[in-house]
């Protein structure tokens, strides 16, 4: 596997994407955005063959392609607090429920909080807090939760806070499924609200049969979330993550506040994963508490560093193929956590900073490692 | 941004930066006032005394010399003004605010910068990035201001872009913070480069350049931070007698930009050479302080540097 990563390195991709003019850079880039707005139809032979709905078993194409947009702005997300900030977050399912259940308990008729407000305020039966409105309080949600979770814990360093927000992610889950006053327990809350949208042939325009407009949905907000993370990246923003990871007391001297920026990158890693929640709860319009499993946490935070953490287009090949591969190959569904598991380990032996990782943390990781290898040679 | 397209954008940066447009300095103070004062501060680690009521301060405009035996404190003392330490006893005051306590980041936007004895770079940042942490200590645009560009500006007329459309949306529009602090960053950087004289290896990673380079670099990057104060902890440790004449060149002009200087250093020659006074420490105590021929000529002096033969170059 080695060999071939070192082959595409050899074709130094990432040299003559920076080299070539920005007309090329521009029309590359709106080529690669038209082929993926296009793909829930594609259809010609042999590229057909990518699609996981070639057997009867298989699932629904689009629907796959939306969670893989979906999976891949949690991605993007988690990459700002485990790449740019190297804060280690074990609980980022817990912000990705948040989102969800924001827009459950608000907008939906059948959630206990629309109903107590219904009678409360004696409102009509299919009133609920508009979808609209949903989105900023997901948002605030979870961004509240981000800071109320990071203002005691970011001043913990390393593994002391992988544990804390670990235990994070279980008590969202929980609590969700014991509030039956609010969140309704196990049982969860169907009926959560959709975008809004013209009606065509007597169905909401974002409904539960025509997945390739959540897609598109999720592939422009992704779009969007992309070019703002490069923002932050390329800003003073970016270099005093990047200084805090590398020296974090000589950063403090030179003026960087790092609590700020590290309380910052859980924020904004948190937005994101309420984002995320949000349009997967608006498409499933169904959220229950065992959709935020613990473990799906570490598959969130193993798409990152399989894919590389640092680069933003390392955690969005990360997000695809952990998405991908799982369900075009359904066939052997017994075999996935095995196949999880092996593919783990592979990477981690092989390539452990990663399939594409940024340039500086393949080196930081070098470092480590003769570090490690230094330190076990003194004992 | 792309590293191919930086690079082009700095050639030209550096074509155009002249010596006379650097760093202009705020000082608000008198020459001669006192900027610090550490006030009978002793510092104890566990049994370790290692400052012991010491007593000086460092004056506006001046070059001060720290100078002692190894393990003396001084480095510690470094650590108590920047903050990484807080004085068991006593207090710290810069422009007569007490500032022991106060967190390290804090202290640096009063005013304090420092290097490190044992170099401190951010090792996988260029050079040029290493000084834009530095630069960014000033730079006000917030996480909101970066993502959204909200804060604008109206720029001077030198700084809107050339281009007719550009040009135009500039003016009615603004320019974001954002934008300008970045780019007047970047120029500044490549300034303090050019200033110290590693300016050909911007673009090196840190951990790239040759030891004295990185040296210079601390220096540039401190200098960013646009100190009153700027302290530096031992700069010119492995450098031979040339290099060490350039650097004693390079404090001065330090000065002469409106910074106050206060220096650690070993080597007797160079410190009486470039130093306007000087505090000598020894066990944690202050044994000595006065001008360079004070100092030289004091017994106590003389018999510490004695007693350390290593280090009376
Ligand atoms: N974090 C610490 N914990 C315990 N003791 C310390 C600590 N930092 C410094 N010391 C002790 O304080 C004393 C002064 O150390 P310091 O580093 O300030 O000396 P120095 O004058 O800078 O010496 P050098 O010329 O070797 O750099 C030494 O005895 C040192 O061992
Ligand atoms: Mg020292």
């Amino acid at each position: 596997m080695s060999q071939i990563l070192d082959a595409v390195r050899g074709l130094a991709l990432g040299e003559r994407w920076n080299h070539a003019p920005k007309v090329v850079r521009w029309a590359v880039m709106l080529l690669v955005i038209a082929f993926a707005f296009y793909l829930p139809y594609l259809n010609i032979l042999p590229f057909a063959y990518i699609r996981t709905d070639l057997t009867a078993s298989g699932s629904d194409w689009a629907s796959v392609l939306f969670l893989i947009v979906v999976y891949m702005i949690v991605a993007v997300g988690l990459n700002v607090v485990i790449g740019l900030a190297g804060l280690l977050d074990l609980g980022y399912v817990g912000f990705y429920a948040l989102g969800a259940y924001s827009v459950a308990i608000f907008g939906s008729t059948n959630s206990p909080v629309v109903q107590a407000l219904q009678s409360r305020f004696g409102l009509s039966e299919d009133w609920a807090v508009p979808f609209a409105v949903c989105i900023p309080i997901a948002i605030l949600v979870s961004l509240v939760a981000g800071v109320i979770l990071g203002a005691p814990t970011l001043r913990l360093r390393g593994d002391y806070l992988a544990i804390v927000t670990l235990g994070f992610g279980e008590i969202i889950r929980i609590t969700f499924r014991n509030l039956d006053g609010i969140s309704n327990g196990a049982a969860g809350i169907t009926g959560v609200p959709v975008p809004p949208g013209p009606e065509t042939d007597g169905r909401a325009f974002f409904n539960t049969i025509d997945a390739e407009r959540w897609y598109w949905l999720a592939l422009a907000i992704l779009i969007l979330l992309i070019f703002l993370a490069r923002r932050l990246e390329h800003s003073r923003v970016g270099r005093a993550w990047l200084a805090i990871r590398e020296d974090e007391d000589a950063a403090a001297v030179m003026g960087v506040a790092g609590f700020k920026f590290k309380l910052w990158a859980f924020a904004i890693g948190a937005t994101l994963g309420g984002l995320a929640g949000l349009l997967f709860g608006s498409k499933q319009q169904y959220v229950e508490p065992n959709a935020f499993m613990v473990n799906l946490s570490f598959l969130f935070v193993a798409m990152v560093v399989i894919g590389g953490s640092g680069n933003i287009f390392g955690a969005l090949l990360g997000a695809f193929l952990l998405t991908y591969l799982p369900e075009r190959f359904r066939e052997f569904v017994d075999w996935r956590p095995f196949a999880f598991g092996v593919a783990l380990v592979a990477v981690m032996i092989l390539r452990p900073q990663g399939l594409v990782p940024s340039r500086r943390r393949a080196r930081e990781f070098e470092d480590r490692r003769h570090e490690a290898e230094e330190a076990a040679a003194d004992v | 941004m792309s590293e191919q397209r930086m690079t082009q954008d700095m050639a030209e940066e550096l074509k155009d930066t002249s010596d006379h447009d650097l760093i202009e300095m705020h000082t608000s103070g008198e020459v001669g006032e006192t900027l610090l004062e550490v006030d009978h501060v002793t510092l104890r680690f566990g049994g370790v005394v290692a400052l012991n009521d010491v007593n000086f301060e460092i004056r506006r405009g001046e070059i001060l010399g720290l100078i002692g035996p190894n393990g003396a404190g001084k480095t510690t003392c470094f650590n108590a003004m920047t903050g990484v330490y807080t004085p068991t006893e006593g207090k710290i005051r810069f422009k007569g605010k007490e500032i022991a306590g106060t967190k390290p980041h804090k202290i640096n936007h009063l005013g304090i910068a420092r290097t490190f004895q044992n170099i401190r770079l951010f090792p996988e940042m260029s050079a040029l990035e290493n000084v834009m942490v530095g630069c960014d200590a000033r730079h006000k645009s917030s996480v909101v201001g970066v993502l959204f560009r909200t804060y604008r500006v109206r720029p001077a007329e030198d700084e809107l872009p050339e281009s007719g459309i550009r040009r135009s949306l500039a003016k009615v529009f603004g320019v974001s913070r954002h934008t300008l602090e970045e780019r007047a960053g970047r120029r500044r950087s490549m300034e303090l480069l050019r200033f110290v004289g590693i300016a050909d290896r911007a673009h090196e990673l840190a951990r790239n350049l040759p030891y004295g380079y990185q040296r210079r670099l601390e220096i540039a990057r401190a200098l960013a931070t646009e100190p009153e104060l700027i302290c530096l902890d031992e700069p010119a440790a492995g450098f031979n007698p040339a290099e060490k004449e350039d650097l004693m060149g390079l404090i001065r002009r330090i000065r002469d930009l409106g910074h106050t200087v206060l220096v650690i250093e070993h080597d007797m020659k160079l410190v009486l050479g470039v130093t306007d006074r000087i505090v000598v420490l020894e066990f944690g105590s202050k044994i000595a302080e006065g001008t360079p021929d004070e100092v030289a000529r004091n017994p106590k002096v003389i018999a510490a540097y004695l007693g350390e033969p290593d280090d009376a170059a």
